[in-house]
């Protein structure tokens, strides 16, 4: 077992802040010699901006970092390579173009008179990877092997380089079951030669299996840190969540939750790789929540819905009419709204104003043929403003001067100018203030009231709770629960993204 | 074969072909004669595509080609001429400051993170205004260096005739292909092609590479200006104006990747005969316009981009398909 001594890689007190947002404040962490460690937290928790910071993409504004005893600070990967803290991220960082004895020494290949010695440089890649029980050829193009394979090179290469700490960051997120047992197969021989092993996952199975601590983050803080078989997997869930199940449990929403016509059906909907196939009803007048760690599948679900990604299994109803939604243009025609998670790269158009904003959808919709002519768009512009309650000096502004809140109205104004029956929010409250987050909550139920219906992605459970006639849960890319009435409390949601104790009541 | 190849193996493949055909219709065109004037007549087009190469596997461009061809010739004939320069030492002058102007350039693109289109193409503007305020007009070289050049030759079997710049060509076609594929610096370039991200992670020194990339770029720029004027025993401020195409034209039909990160240095000498070919051919053929020539390229290159982006997405499937679980 680990001790003390162990210790190669030691953070105290980091702290780091962008702008006026403070994405961690003063978070303690310990990597040992022979274990893995595994590093939870949702989306913002301040995850990645730990770990740039341990690899020298960014450097802290508080706090110190220990390499075996020693005070160190980098401010480039390069140096922290150096260092012996070598990293692998989720999309792999290697060049497709090239083969795989160039991904793994380039700029180290042995060379005589400024030549490369191409076979002897072979030879090593060829030995580098038959510890890895790698036998391919290596001069083949990256490109030419599987994700997983490139995900191991990628690891063969930074354990070649740095030796001391390896960081995986979501190494699995791309990869079938098999590849990830082959993968754990390789990290556990990796923890036997005695590195330090970080781990970053959204898979909760996949963290009882290979870990031996685990940190949770949230919101820049640490929640804590503890040794794996302390832990149970609802006692993680709420410490991802960071749930006090004893309260909060404010009744289910008022209103018939099977009371309006349903508006679309799925049967056995899904995509190989991405969802599994999942049944699911939606009604007017109903806000179906959606609740589930990141990565459980609930925004494929979306995508799926949306005509983003096309479904390769089962059948979509709408209006009682079997439909095949292929594309979000067609989405958008038969009345769908979307309101996509990641609203600075998917959702706003940051250097077009608030009015151009608000009617790009509605103008989609009409065809480029009936241009509304600027009084129209100032009009339309205008009353979704005072609706909405939009704080802009002028319907000019452009929209990423905006604050999040904002506009995260803007991006949902664009939609409601369509007339849409049928609205997808995805994380509607990340990144905004307490106030505009009461606001679009208590929109979001206006929009009930007024006979939408609506699909509600969120991992804020109270808020949840707050708005939804009927809660599913997702896990593991699977439909796993339908929660209604004295069901929907957040208690419940977190056994149920669990898997604990939890009949499916669908 | 690998589909990467596929490309090369089809310019190399269809010159070989329309070689055939020429010849089936024009059987003098089978001679060394024909061969050693394709090199000649080519030699400072395949000098300055052999720089455009490097720069597009890198996943630039470089529009200041042709200017630099033009300023090159100019400024040999002013040193020659007017300021009574030897050629040698005239040309080192040259190739040195084709260089700095390159490294210029690639410092631009990689310090100031400027697109190295716009780069290249205030270059181009930069490297013609200066060549046209040395002289407006063309500056005949008379000098006994440049006569001793021009005569010299090596007889090939059936009359034909190697030059010293057709040699030269080969030569730097020969340098190059081992700096590209040999070489770490070449490694380098094709790392940047590939990902520029992903290879400054990997410890590629990306402002190095970026920065000698251009200079290489401008250096074989000014050799192709001192072959042009070799080659015409003149300077000429307007000369290989848009030349920068035909090279950029030659690498791709050549089976370099227009985007970066795949490419032959081979291929280009095969670009740059298939455009040759061509020539020769509305020479022999004696009623066609010469700007058949162009619209002969405009197709080759078309059907080289559809055919590349073809291969690549075949490509592109196949490693999706190995990702579906088994």
């Amino acid at each position: 077992m680990a001790t003390a001594e162990d210790v190669v890689l030691e953070a105290r007190g980091i702290t780091k802040i962008f702008g006026n947002h403070t994405a961690l404040k003063g978070v303690d962490i310990s990597f040992r010699r022979g274990e893995v460690h595994a590093l939870l937290g949702e989306n913002g928790a301040g995850k990645s901006t730990l770990i740039k910071i341990l690899t020298g993409a960014y450097t802290p504004d508080g706090g110190t970092i220990e390499l075996e005893g020693q005070p160190v600070s980098f401010t480039t990967p390069q140096q922290a390579q150096a260092l012996g803290i070598g990293t692998v991220y989720q999309e792999v960082n290697l060049l497709p173009n090239m083969t795989v004895s160039d991904n793994l020494f380039i700029g180290r290949q042995p060379s005589a008179f400024g030549m490369v010695n191409r076979s002897a440089t072979d030879a090593m890649a060829r030995t580098v990877l038959a510890q890895y029980g790698l036998d391919i050829d290596v001069r083949a193009e990256l490109s030419t092997y599987s994700v997983a394979i490139q995900q191991i090179v990628a690891i063969a290469r930074a354990v070649e380089l740095s030796g001391k700490v390896l960081i995986l960051d979501e190494p699995t997120a791309s990869l079938d079951r098999h590849e990830v047992e082959k993968l754990f197969e390789i990290i556990r021989t990796l923890k036997a030669r005695g590195l330090a092993i970080v781990f970053i996952t959204h898979f909760l199975d996949q963290v009882f299996e290979l870990s031996d601590r685990v940190t949770v983050l949230r919101n820049g803080f640490r929640v804590g840190s503890e040794p794996v078989s302390a832990l149970d997997r609802t006692g993680l869930v709420r410490m991802m969540l960071g749930k006090d199940l004893v309260h909060h449990n404010n009744g289910p929403v008022d209103g018939e939750p099977d009371g309006g016509d349903v508006l679309m059906s799925v049967r056995q909907l899904g995509l190989t790789g991405s969802v599994l196939p999942l049944d699911l009803e939606i009604r007017k007048g109903e806000v179906v929540g959606v609740a589930g760690l990141l990565g459980s599948g609930r925004t494929e679900m979306a995508r799926l819905m949306f005509g983003i990604d096309v479904a390769d299994n089962g059948a979509l109803h709408i209006d009682g009419e079997s439909r095949v939604v292929r594309s979000a243009r067609e989405a958008v025609s038969l009345g769908f709204g979307f309101c996509p998670e990641d609203r600075k790269a998917d959702g706003i158009f940051g250097d077009l104003s608030v009015r151009e904003n608000i009617v790009i959808a509605m103008q989609a919709r009409l065809g480029w043929f009936r241009a509304l002519n600027r009084d129209e768009q100032l009009e339309i512009a205008g009353n979704f403003i005072e609706a909405l309650d939009i704080r802009t000096a002028s319907a000019e502004l452009p929209v990423k001067l905006l604050s999040g809140g904002n506009q995260q109205k803007v991006i949902l104004a664009r939609w409601l100018a369509t007339d849409p029956r049928f609205l997808i929010l995805d994380e509607p409250t990340r990144g905004i203030d307490v106030g505009a987050h009461a606001e679009i909550v208590r929109m979001i139920s206006r929009l009930r009231e007024d006979g939408l219906a609506l699909v509600v992605i969120s991992s804020e459970l109270d808020e949840i709770v707050s708005y939804s006639s009927r809660v599913v849960v997702m896990r593991d890319r699977a439909l796993v629960a339908e929660l209604r009435g004295a069901d929907i409390t957040p208690s419940r949601i977190v056994q149920a993204i669990a898997g604990q104790g939890v009949e499916n009541v669908a | 074969m690998n589909p990467r190849y596929r490309p090369l193996a089809a310019t190399t493949l269809i010159f070989i072909v329309a070689y055939a055909l020429c010849i089936m219709q024009y059987p003098s065109m089978w001679s060394t004669r024909v061969l050693g004037n394709f090199l000649t007549d080519n030699a400072f087009l395949g000098i300055a595509a052999v720089g455009a190469t490097f720069v597009i596997i890198s996943g630039g461009i470089d529009l200041s080609v042709g200017a630099v061809v033009g300023l090159a010739g100019v400024l040999s004939a002013v040193l020659i001429t007017k300021l009574g320069l030897h050629p040698l030492l005239a040309f080192a002058i040259v190739l040195f400051v084709a260089s700095a102007f390159g490294a210029g350039m690639g410092a631009a693109i990689h310090f100031l993170r400027v697109p190295p289109f716009i780069v290249t193409l205030a270059g181009m503007f930069m490297a013609r205004g200066v060549a046209s305020i040395l002289t407006q007009d063309s500056i005949p070289i008379d000098h006994e260096f440049y006569r001793t050049i021009s005569s010299l030759y090596y007889l090939l079997p059936g009359g034909g005739r190697l030059s010293v710049i057709g040699l030269l060509m080969l030569l730097v076609f020969l340098v190059g292909g081992v700096i590209a594929h040999k070489t770490r610096f070449g490694s380098y370039v094709y790392a940047l092609g590939g990902n520029p991200t992903s290879a400054a992670l990997m410890g590629v020194p990306v402002g190095f590479t970026t920065i000698a990339i251009y200079a290489l770029g401008s250096f074989l720029g000014g050799l192709a200006g001192i072959v042009y004027s070799l080659y015409t025993s003149s300077g000429y401020p307007l000369a290989a104006v848009g030349m920068e195409l035909d090279a950029i034209a030659a690498v791709v039909i050549g089976g370099t990747l227009l985007t970066g990160g795949y490419g032959f240095i081979f291929g280009t000498l095969i670009g740059v005969m298939l455009q040759g070919l061509v020539q020769t051919y509305i020479v022999f053929d004696g009623t066609l316009s010469s700007w058949w020539t162009k619209i002969a390229i405009g197709l080759l290159l078309f059907m080289f981009i559809l055919l590349q982006k073809l291969v690549f997405s075949a490509q592109g499937r196949r490693t999706r398909l190995q990702k579906v679980p088994a």
